[in-house]
């Protein structure tokens, strides 16, 4: 059974957020670029599976939609230890594009299951992975937090109130996956650090699909005002009263 | 006069043919900057977790050191065919550096296993010794200890009173060695011992040794200042038989072969002063950007920025003299001197960087949860072990006079 995970390369979680001068486009420059660190939680559970021989995994594809400057976050997935990754070339526009590119790609190929982290960490749209199983007309299964298998048959487990439910699905799934899906994110060894570029990287022309979002502006959060000390409890209803008009 | 700017233009002419390739490269490959990035993830993730009780209480980081290996740290610059990474130098210094940040006791353990037992093997060790000791060292199965100093001979590394004595088929060790690193944990121990002290230094030999040989004891684990989370012993040897095949290189090999592996060895250490003093900056910044008195962060303080700012450059120099040490190794080109330099700037700075991190956090600083001291602490002895400062400035200062820098 060969596993497809989707990998969204996000800033690094700790960037300093810039926006162009207009302030219609994320500024990209300086940004080091990381794997999603929800979509890295599912490749590491993805290779814990298939490093488990008692399951059916054979195979773990990792695929994302970029132009060449996301190589290096995929060759970080070879690292970790997928054993082939996808690069369809495009720049991503929307959740929309990057689901119909998706699409195109899977609808040629044969996969256990999808895995797609719940949401990326630079938009947090929420939106792929739901989409891409409308697109592809496969079953999705929201918020999973964990997989195992039944002989050949995956069983998903979802948190749920009080509880968690278990459940499998006729046909192909696409997994959303939450934090908890594997414990840590996957360290790679240096073994996979050289290995990495001996291992298959296709580049795949994009099809045409098209976006349907423009983003028109960004704003920044206001600065934080310093703290003010304040003397007596008059000073803070005076303050309330006539700077903050709450009372 | 026309003679003489000939021969200087003819010079400059061939000197520029020579530097066409892009010698200057500041640019980290993928997979440098992966490997750093997973020892800062590794040291940011879990050494964190029990650093400070690891310290307090003296505890060697079994747990660590194994899961470091798996990841190929333990013998990250042996070949891929005795079971090692591979991995170039500057990948070398760093993890190190990433490692050290967060704990140096961690960063010695890797710096002694990689730079002085598993380098002096792979370079001058015999295929079958390679193969027998190397290998396992290399995939982190066992560490190794390299026994040189004694409790009459550090600095003065010439003066061995370890004997070696050949009875045929093999050596008869008696002696005892001082503040042996990975002295309990270690399987294979490196020893430098003296066979023939008539040829002086020349009669020194380095022999392989099981530490489980019969006639080996230990001291007790030394109560050290800093770096307590790595294993500190004396070993004393009692007519323990070592093989004769166990003789690293020729007879009489034994001094050169450990002033050349401490040649590397100051690498390691150099970088691990190096995350020594980047971890307690990155703390000091931090805690300026935090901390207010005055109605103001303290970073606001000229006081306090420039000694950030000193902080930084400081760092920034030490980080270069590293790299170019650890560049020059691995392009084969001598780097004693260059080890030396960096070993010695980068150690005395990161004890006044840590000392300044301690100051910048003020009371914060001087107890144990706030980390700054530890650090200080373990800063100090980087300027004590594999070769003092003071050594390093006699290596540098002999070249000078030699006229070979």
């Amino acid at each position: 059974m060969r596993l497809l995970v989707c990998i969204s390369s996000v800033p690094d979680t700790t960037s300093k957020i810039k926006f162009t001068d207009d302030s219609s486009r994320f500024d990209d420059s300086g940004i080091q670029w990381v794997i999603n660190p929800w979509d890295e939680l599912a490749l590491t559970r993805a290779i814990e599976l298939k490093e488990d021989n008692t399951n059916p995994v054979t195979e773990v594809v990792v695929i994302t939609i970029g132009t060449f400057q996301t190589e290096p976050t995929l060759r970080k997935c070879l690292a970790i230890g997928a054993d082939k990754a996808v690069r369809i070339d495009i720049e991503p526009l929307d959740a929309y594009q990057t689901a119909s590119q998706l699409a195109a790609y899977i609808k040629n190929e044969e996969f256990g299951f999808i895995i797609c982290g719940i949401e990326s960490g630079d938009y947090n749209e929420a939106s792929v992975g739901g989409m891409l199983a409308e697109l592809l007309d496969f079953v999705s299964v929201s918020s999973v937090s964990s997989v195992r298998f039944n002989k050949d048959q995956p069983i998903f487990q979802r948190d749920v109130a009080n509880g968690k439910e278990e459940l499998s699905v006729n046909g192909t799934a696409v997994l959303i996956v939450q934090k908890g899906f594997a414990s840590v994110p996957k360290i790679p060894n240096m073994r996979g650090i050289m290995t990495a570029r001996s291992k298959p990287l296709e580049l795949i022309k994009a099809s045409s699909s098209k976006s349907l979002i423009k983003f028109v502006n960004y704003h920044s959060p206001k600065e934080k005002e310093a703290v003010q000390m304040l003397e007596s409890s008059d000073e803070l209803v005076e303050k309330l009263s006539k700077e903050a008009k709450l009372i | 006069m026309i003679k003489q700017w000939f021969v200087w233009y003819s010079k400059k002419q061939q000197d520029k043919d020579t530097l066409k390739s892009p010698n200057m490269n500041f640019q980290f490959t993928e997979e440098q900057l992966m490997i750093q990035q997973a020892a800062r993830d590794y040291a940011q993730r879990e050494l964190i977790k029990d650093v400070i009780e690891r310290d307090e209480k003296a505890i060697y980081p079994t747990e660590h050191i194994r899961n470091l290996s798996e990841l190929g740290f333990l013998g990250m610059l042996v070949a891929p065919e005795y079971d090692g990474s591979g991995m170039d130098t500057i990948s070398y210094v760093l993890a190190m550096e990433e490692l050290s940040k967060v704990d140096s006791s961690i960063g010695v353990i890797i710096s002694v296993n990689n730079s002085l037992v598993c380098y002096g093997i792979e370079k001058y060790g015999s295929e079958e010794q390679k193969q027998k000791f190397l290998k396992p060292l290399a995939r982190g199965e066992v560490t190794g200890a390299f026994l040189l100093s004694e409790p009459g001979a550090g600095s003065d590394a010439t003066s061995q009173q370890t004997t070696a004595i050949d009875m045929g088929d093999h050596y008869l060790v008696n002696g005892v060695k001082n503040w042996i690193t990975n002295g309990n944990s270690a399987s294979t121990y490196i020893v430098i011992a003296q066979t023939d002290r008539e040829k002086g230094h020349r009669g020194i030999n380095a022999i392989i040794v099981d530490r489980h040989s019969e006639g080996i004891s230990l001291g007790p684990h030394e109560n050290k200042m800093g770096m307590r989370s790595s294993d500190t012993h004396s070993v004393q040897f009692t007519d323990v038989k070592v093989p004769k095949e166990n003789r690293i290189g020729e007879d009489g090999f034994g001094f050169k072969f450990a002033m050349k592996t401490l040649e590397g060895g100051r690498i390691g250490i150099a970088s691990q002063a190096l995350g020594i003093a980047s971890g307690a900056y990155e703390l000091a910044v931090k805690y300026a950007k935090e901390r207010k008195t005055f109605g103001t962060e303290i970073i606001n303080h000229q006081a306090i920025a420039f000694k950030l700012s000193d902080m930084a450059t400081q760092i920034e120099a030490a980080r270069f003299l590293c790299l170019k040490a650890a560049w020059l190794k691995d392009q084969g080109q001598a780097y004693g001197i260059a080890s030396a330099m960096a070993k010695q700037y980068t150690a005395d700075m990161a004890m006044q960087v840590t000392t300044e991190a301690v100051q910048i956090h003020g009371g914060y600083g001087y107890v144990k949860e706030y980390h700054v001291e530890r650090l200080m602490r373990d800063a100090k002895l980087t300027q004590i072990y594999e070769g003092t400062s003071e050594i390093q400035k006699i290596v540098i200062s002999r070249a000078i006079a030699n006229g070979d820098i």
